[in-house]
């Protein structure tokens, strides 16, 4: 008993540490895109409102990766600390993996950062434009291997079983390269793009709701618009590919996604409802018979299974995945909305015009960080009991540590994580309350006039 | 190739130029409560802002490198030293991001980030003392895994160990901010590394000696037995405390001196020394004193594909870290954050 404890906890303890992480690279991967392309464009076309853009916007990035960068180190000592035993046997595999994520990503980040933050004025605008282009590409590295370990856990591939139980890589391409890898990095790399394309025209939206005429967020709703009136049904695209990905590779999954319980040809497509697990039923279901197939892409005669083809103790928490996978849709489909609607007003009179347009922006603004979480949730709870899916079961993963450390640190994460994320939104909510100035304050790195006395200088701090 | 010892040369190489970057601004930090002024805390931390991200990450590289080369160590020291390592991550989320809400926080705000930014890097400090303390006195294994209690890392020992590395990073963060300022702060640093410099070379002798009784191995290593040292042992090794002993001196001769970098020069000379003494006591252990680096070594197949990686990318990281280094050299002004 106290090991399952401790096991909840464990469990408790990486989904919540987990799940604010990924908060800030599902935006700084997008922003830090944004931010070369806006860079790109003030070296090219001079044009103030582009400058503007980008040294306000990157203001707002320095808070979240930041944030980012601290709750990352601990993603990187919690598999020790937690999951010791699934660090034991995985490593063999995707040890390296990881190694290179740090070696090609966290490094060119973190140093070019600097340059990006401080060196405005340090060094000419072309290095300053490769640090910021450098930045972006390492965001987008960090997410290629991440995605690569994560995915080789739901779908292992080039690998084999030695005599004595442990794992050893047999093809490193398979392993880098498995199955569900290349979709799912696109889907998420796009949901990045999505999230910070929401934030941005809703931030946007927020400041031309009171000044219809600002230049810059009139400018970066338009970007804003035409990123996620394409992107979004571009995802809708690979968002499919992925659930055929999960069909073909995780049956288990796809049935809870889709409240599955019978094995039967002709599956009815399940709409809403509540899906009850002991009861193995789906109570006030709406549901659309003759379609669920189609959907899946297979014919209608094609037997797909159900919950039942597997012992009850393998079962997902259904009803967490079925609802946040309709919650991620539901969240797509609104963003194809809003896409075509801010296309069709830049169109016609322009989206600053169009005050319910605004505000639905608002609105939205948030909605991509939901959904990336909802679909994370699909992806992890989804694949539960296993922690490498078919390999290791999550309960056999976790650390010989007692339920009382697991608990205290638990307990301290969400203190602290609660004071820094209030903190935190409450420094990037001023800052997009404010909105781009017309002279964006330059970063400044200049030196004080010599004999300046530092202790001449206001206590602001004081009492 | 003897891949294995590469690879323990390489996390260690990582896990030294972590202490020695991240070490001086978590120094700064810990420093930070002794300023003078808001604006000496803002010229202070300016000269750590553009480098402690990069600083930090070699820390995130020894603990992925650890996983991904020496998974059984990996596996072993997580549990072990379980409170310790989480109190350094919860310190470092505070420090960390009080480098962008101090600019951004109003009055009580900023008063608040300042002493998160303190509190949190002597914090970290500590608990890596801790780590550090708790790894060199031994580690509890069966099976190749943990199997001693919670609180294994809690002994006096390791408290003295984890004052005398806070002491440690105050002298290569006052060294670091000599280096880096001018005028009234500089004069300020250069009394911290005085004390902060008295105090290390106090309690690395304290530290020094209590090693040589924490464990018999390590006695052993170092010809130490019944109160005397045998020679043909300690001379071999002698040159560590030798070189710990010249950067005391040379830090000692550059502020008399009212050199700019020497202190900071020697400050890392004194970690050098400290660093590799204490490895020389464990060594070829990687888990004191029942796993060494062979058997905890990942597959050959693994170390080989990552050594490929770590042969063309180490040499460009630190390559481009030093030219960010070289970017921002010089002097730092107190306003000189881009707000």
């Amino acid at each position: 008993m106290e090991n399952l404890d401790a096991l909840v906890l464990a469990r408790l303890q990486f989904a919540f540490t987990i799940a604010f992480h990924i908060i800030f690279p599902s935006f700084t991967i997008g922003l830090a895109s944004f931010l070369a392309v806006c860079e790109g464009l003030w070296l090219t076309t001079r044009r103030e409102v582009f400058r503007n853009l980008y040294l306000f916007w990157v203001k707002v990035f320095a808070i979240s990766f930041g944030m980012g960068v601290v709750s990352g180190v601990v993603m990187s000592y919690q598999l020790g600390t937690n999951w010791s035993v699934f660090s034991q046997v995985s490593a063999p595999v995707i040890g390296p993996l990881f190694a290179f994520e740090v070696l090609t990503a966290f490094f060119l980040e973190a140093s070019f950062l600097g340059i990006m933050l401080f060196g405005w004025k340090k060094v000419g605008p072309g290095l300053h434009f490769t640090s910021t282009v450098l930045v972006a590409i390492g965001t987008l590295i960090s997410a290629f291997w991440i995605i690569s370990a994560n995915s080789w856990m739901q779908a292992p591939a080039g690998y084999a079983v030695l005599p004595d139980g442990t794992l050893t890589a047999t093809d490193w391409w398979a392993v880098v390269f498995n199955p569900t890898f290349p979709v799912r990095l696109a889907h998420m790399a796009l949901a990045a793009f999505l999230t910070t394309a929401l934030a941005v025209g809703g931030a946007s939206a927020w400041v031309l709701l009171r000044d219809r005429d600002q230049p810059e967020s009139r400018m970066a709703l338009r970007m804003a618009i035409g990123m996620f009136a394409i992107v979004a049904p571009l995802q809708l695209v690979v968002g499919h590919a992925s659930g055929e990905i999960v069909r073909d590779h995780q049956p288990l999954k796809l049935a809870a996604i889709e409240a599955y319980w019978e094995t039967r040809a002709d599956q009815p497509q399940s709409l809403v409802g509540i899906p009850d697990r002991d009861a193995a039923k789906t109570h006030g279901e709406i549901a659309i018979p003759g379609i669920g197939n189609p959907i899946q892409g297979v014919s209608r005669d094609t037997v797909l299974k159900g919950l039942d083809a597997w012992p009850r103790e393998d079962w997902p928490v259904v009803w967490l995945v079925y609802w946040a996978f309709r919650v991620m849709v539901g969240l797509g489909l609104a963003m194809i909305g809003l896409g075509l609607w801010g296309a069709w007003c830049c169109w016609r009179k322009g989206p600053e015009a169009n005050r319910l347009f605004l505000m639905s922006s608002v609105f939205m603004a948030p909605m991509g960080f939901v959904a990336v979480i909802a679909g994370w949730i699909v992806a992890e709870v989804g694949r539960q009991p296993w922690v490498i899916y078919g390999v290791l079961r999550t309960k056999d993963a976790v650390s010989p540590v007692g339920a009382g450390q697991v608990s205290a640190s638990l307990l301290a994460f969400m203190v602290i994580y609660a004071i820094v994320f209030s903190a935190g939104a409450l420094y990037i909510l001023r800052l997009l309350n404010r909105g781009p100035a017309p002279h964006e304050e330059a970063p400044t790195q200049e030196d004080r006039a010599p004999g300046t006395p530092l202790a001449a200088a206001p206590d602001e701090e004081a009492p | 190739m003897d891949l294995p010892l590469i690879w323990a040369g390489l996390i260690a190489t990582a896990v030294l130029l972590y202490v020695l970057l991240d070490g001086f601004d978590l120094g700064v930090g810990i420093l930070f409560p002794f300023a003078r002024s808001p604006a000496e805390r803002d010229a202070m931390m300016n000269s750590i802002a553009p480098y402690w991200d990069g600083n930090e990450t070699w820390l995130v590289l020894g603990g992925g490198g650890l996983f991904a080369a020496f998974p059984m160590a990996y596996a072993i020291l997580g549990p072990a030293l379980y409170l310790p390592l989480m109190l350094m991550l919860l310190a470092l989320i505070l420090r960390g991001v009080a480098f962008e809400f101090r600019l951004h926080g109003r009055r009580r705000g900023k008063a608040l980030w300042t002493a998160a930014f303190a509190g949190g890097s002597l914090a970290a400090t500590l608990a890596q003392g801790l780590v550090l303390g708790g790894f060199i006195q031994g580690i509890k294994v069966e099976d190749g895994a943990f199997v001693g209690g919670p609180f294994d890392w809690l002994t006096p020992y390791s408290l003295l160990v984890s004052a005398g590395l806070a002491a440690g990073y105050a002298l290569l963060g006052a060294t670091w901010v000599i280096w880096r300022s001018e005028g009234q702060l500089q004069a300020d640093a250069r009394r911290w590394a005085w004390i902060s410099g008295g105090l290390v070379a106090a309690l690395l002798a304290a530290v020094s000696l209590a090693t040589l009784l924490v464990h018999p191995r390590i006695a052993q290593r170092w010809g130490y037995e019944g109160g005397a040292f045998d020679l043909a042992a300690f001379l071999p090794l002698s040159p560590i405390p030798l070189l710990g002993l010249a950067g005391l001196a040379v830090i000692a001769w550059g502020l008399r001196k009212g050199s700019h970098k020497g202190p900071f020069l020697g400050a890392l000379l004194v970690f050098f020394s400290g660093f590799v003494g204490l490895a020389a006591g464990f060594f070829p252990n990687i888990i004191p004193y029942d796993v060494t680096f062979r058997q905890a070594a990942n597959q050959d197949g693994p170390l080989a594909f990552m050594l490929v990686g770590v042969a063309i990318l180490l040499p460009v990281i630190l390559g481009y870290t030093a030219w960010v280094y070289w970017i921002f050299r010089g002097k730092v002004a107190a306003d000189a954050g881009y707000h």
